[in-house]
This record gives C-alpha cells, structure tokens and sequence, in this order.
C-alpha cells in the first residue's frame, strides 16, 4: 500500500495523461465519426466508397501499427509532431471509424416505415435525417457511443509503448525499483482504470434500459 | 441504386452526383497526388529503398515473425472461446455464491487494458512474453465473449428453457443441451468480430518485446537502417495484417450471412441493386 502512497505523483502524472488522451481523443473523433457516418449513407456514391475504404482500412489495422504510422513513418516524411499530439492523432484516426459504425447502425435501427413515411410527405434526404431519423436515432446510439468510448480508454495505454507517460507506464517504471510492491501498484492501477470504465459502462447500460422502445 | 433515404436520382441529382464525385475523387488524387509526390521527392520509392525484400531471409524473418502473431492468436483465440463458454455458465449459475463472484471478476477483466494484463504478467510475475501475451488476450477476450454469450442466452425466448426443463432435463442440462447451441451460433458473428480483435490485439506483444510481426518488423528495418527502410517495411507489414484481418473478417461476415441472418440494415440493404431489399 505504501508503494501507491510514496508514488501518487507518478499516479497523479499517468492518471491526468490517461484522460488528457482520452477527453482529446473524444473531441476530435466524435466529430470525425459522425462525418464518415454521414458519408456513408449519403446519396453521393464517391463519399459512401470513401468512408467505407477508410473504415474497412482502419477497423483491420492493429491500433499499434497506427501509432507505429505516426511515431516512426511520419518523421521520415518530415512531418515531426511531440509525442503526445501524435498519440491523440493516432488514437483518433483508429476511433473514429468505430464512432461512425456506432452512428450508421443506429441511424439502421430506425424501422424503415420511418423513413417512407417521412420520404412519402415530400421530405428530402437532409430532411428525412435531421427531423426523422437522427432525433430517433440518437436513442439507440448513445449507448454503443460509450462503450466505444470504453474500449477508447483502454487503449489510451498503447500510448506507453510510443513514449508517452500513461497510467501503465507507472507500472513499467517501478518494475526495477519497487520489485516487491508490484502486485499492490498493479491493483492500484487497475483501479484507475476501472474508475473509469465501469461508471461509463454502468451509465450505458442505464441508458439502454431506459431509452428501449418497444418496436 | 436506390434507398428509403432518398429517390432515384433524376437528372438534377445526377448532375450533382457527378459534380460532388469529382470534387471528392480530384481532392483525394489530389491528397494521395501530393503524398506520393512528397514520398518520392524524397526517394522513398527508389530501388535503394526497397532492395532488402530482395533478400529471401528478410521475407523469412517477416514471415517468420507473422507465424508468431498468428500462433499467439490461434492459442489465445480457443482459450478465450472456451474461457467465455465457461464464465457464462458461471454468471448464470443458481447459487449466488458462484454467481457474484464470476459477476465481479468479469467486471474486473474487461475494464483493464490488455496491455495492463501483459506487463503484469510479464513484469510483475516474470513469465515469458508469449505466455504472457497469450494469457493476457485469453482472460481480457473470454470475459467478452462471456458475456457476449450470457446475453445471447438472455435473448433466447423464455420457453426454450422451460420446454427443457419440462421434458425432465436438469437445469444444467437445459442450459448445455437447448439453451447453449442457439445462443453459440446466434452470437457467432459477435464472437469471431472479438476474434479478430483479439488477433489485433496481439500486436501489443509489442511492447513486452513479444517477437510479433511489428516488433521484428522494427528491428529489420533499425537493422538495415530505420531512415531507410523504415517506410517499406510498414507499409510490408501493413499489406500482411490487411490481408489476414480481411480474411477472418470476411470469413465473419459469410458465417453471418450463413446463418440466414439478414442485417437488419435499412441503408446497406437499400444500397444493393435490388430495390425490393431496401424493405
């Protein structure tokens, strides 16, 4: 116990970097998610083929090998970016994809006699979406939104191999120094996470009883 | 091509249709254009930089090196089915006291990073990094596909099971005999979805110096120089993890389309050549 006590600087340092990455994360790929959504069930054949290439590219690229990407093979193309931005970038790139399948399957959710219904009163496409779909929509994405944002905070720790300072780089610094409290850091790590994890998960599974219809 | 979303297109549409495509399509040549431009001004598609793949003992090494990805994902990838077939038999049991438990340990596993799990294994009790990266993946997947499983035993109508134990069947066996096959195969595409995560995930082996397809990777080309060779060999790399990624992933979804379940999937469903499927 004394070893968490006599680090809770080192804590303190990979707790706020944890969710440093994980709060950017969310800020630049929610917005990003909903685009490639939006592109995917667009009218417009060249914007749906291009979200379905980047995302079918991404969702079977390793997380690693994207960071990997932005850490070893950008620099060599002379864009040199801090560690940290680069993290962010990485962990973007590979979550927004994510995001936006969340987002398509919800937009799916909706009974197709919705949207006839709104397409046989003379509604258009933007219209038949914003008024009709999307409000009902919503419903059933926020749910698979979180636990998208779930996996995203467990894999804000792929940072520790690119050299960022996350919660489990606490553990790998103090594997030589403090061989004998490991399994006590160990389980205060854990708790970081799960601080942050089950809430989140408690709070989707709320939702999702709470905002089921009955179709 | 049509969908509920929107008409066919008549003329107007079209007309933007096309005008939006090339847009879209000059912006991406234009992007890719100047990447490529970009990537060649500075040599990176020259013969001096791709010269390595000549040598048979670098595609060996890659190879080789692919072959433990693999066989650190096969390993883990029938561990984890077996350990998620057993946890969801324990979160369901009767007795509370088996019950809270497995609910608390399920918890605990799947809100930890698997990276989290292999250092421990590997820094805290020492064991070697492919057991580590193998045990790591097993206990992290088989807590989701346990649960994937309870859930597709949840969804089951009520009288399966009471149709069980009605003609005498224990509740044990109700639950392996009736219950258990139909949640199996109506979770199938789930459970291979998580596969090919956990096939993803294998990469992390990275960072506790498992010798997986991107750690030698990087070693090859620090060996041979990373400024070098450090762009042709990822994008090497790259191409392998597509070309097995897609497979698995393709081989989830004709398992899926197998089964007969239809996505219910207004938008693809619309996006298909016949018009009647987009009902």
């Amino acid at each position: 116990m004394n070893a968490i006590f006599d680090n809770l600087g080192l804590f303190g340092e990979g707790f706020g970097n944890t969710l440093l990455l994980l709060l950017g994360t969310v800020l630049l790929a929610l917005p990003l998610g909903l685009i490639v959504a939006a592109m995917r069930i667009s009218p417009f054949a060249s914007l749906r083929w291009t979200g379905t290439v980047y995302t079918e590219l991404l969702r079977n690229t390793p997380l690693t090998l994207v960071f990997f990407f932005l850490f070893f093979v950008m620099p060599k193309l002379g864009v040199t970016v801090d560690f940290f931005p680069s993290a962010i970038a990485a962990l973007t790139l590979y979550t927004a994809p994510f995001y936006a399948e969340a987002i398509r399957s919800g937009v799916n959710s909706v009974p197709v006699g919705q949207a006839e219904a709104a397409r046989s009163i003379g509604l258009g496409f933007g219209q038949t979406l914003t008024l009709v779909i999307l409000p009902q929509a919503v419903r059933s994405v926020i749910p698979p939104l979180i636990n998208v944002t779930i996996a995203l905070t467990k894999n804000t720790s792929v940072a520790t191999a690119f050299f960022v300072f996350t919660l489990v780089s606490v553990l790998t610094r103090l594997i030589r120094s403090n061989p004998a409290d490991l399994i006590a850091l160990f389980l205060g790590i854990a708790v970081c996470y799960l601080l942050i994890t089950i809430p989140l998960g408690q709070l989707a599974d709320r939702l999702e009883k709470r905002l089921a219809v009955a179709r | 091509m049509s969908s509920v979303l929107y008409d066919a297109p008549g003329p107007r549409t079209k007309r933007t249709s096309a005008i939006v495509s090339t847009v879209v399509g000059l912006v991406i040549l234009a992007a890719l254009g100047y990447s490529l431009l970009t990537l060649g001004e500075q040599g990176l598609f020259g013969a001096d930089r791709w010269n390595i793949f000549n040598d048979p003992l670098v595609w060996l090494d890659l190879l080789r090196a692919l072959g433990n990805t693999l066989q650190a994902a096969a390993l883990a990838a029938v561990g984890a089915v077996i350990l998620g077939m057993a946890l969801s038999l324990l979160r369901m049991a009767e007795h509370r006291w088996i019950r809270i438990p497995v609910t608390v340990v399920l918890e605990f596993l799947r809100g930890l990073p698997v990276l989290l799990m292999m250092v421990f294994f590997w820094g805290v009790l020492g064991l070697d990094s492919f057991i580590a990266v193998v045990l790591a993946l097993v206990l992290y997947n088989g807590a989701i596909i346990g649960e994937a499983l309870r859930s597709g035993i949840v969804a089951l109508p009520k009288g399966q099971r009471e149709s069980g134990l009605s003609i005498g069947l224990g509740s044990l066996q109700t639950r392996l005999v009736i219950e258990f096959p139909q949640a199996f195969r109506n979770m199938l595409p789930i459970i291979v979805a998580q596969l090919v995560v956990l096939l993803k995930d294998t990469s992390l082996g990275y960072a506790i110096g498992y010798a997986e397809l991107i750690r030698r990777g990087r070693l090859l080309s620090e060996n041979f120089g990373a400024s070098q060779y450090g762009f042709s060999v990822f994008i090497v790399m790259t191409a392998m993890y597509l070309v097995v990624n897609l497979t698995v992933s393709t081989l989830a979804r004709l398992a899926a389309r197998r089964r007969g379940t239809k996505d219910v999937d207004p938008v693809i469903a619309a996006n298909t050549k016949d018009p009647g499927a987009s009902v």
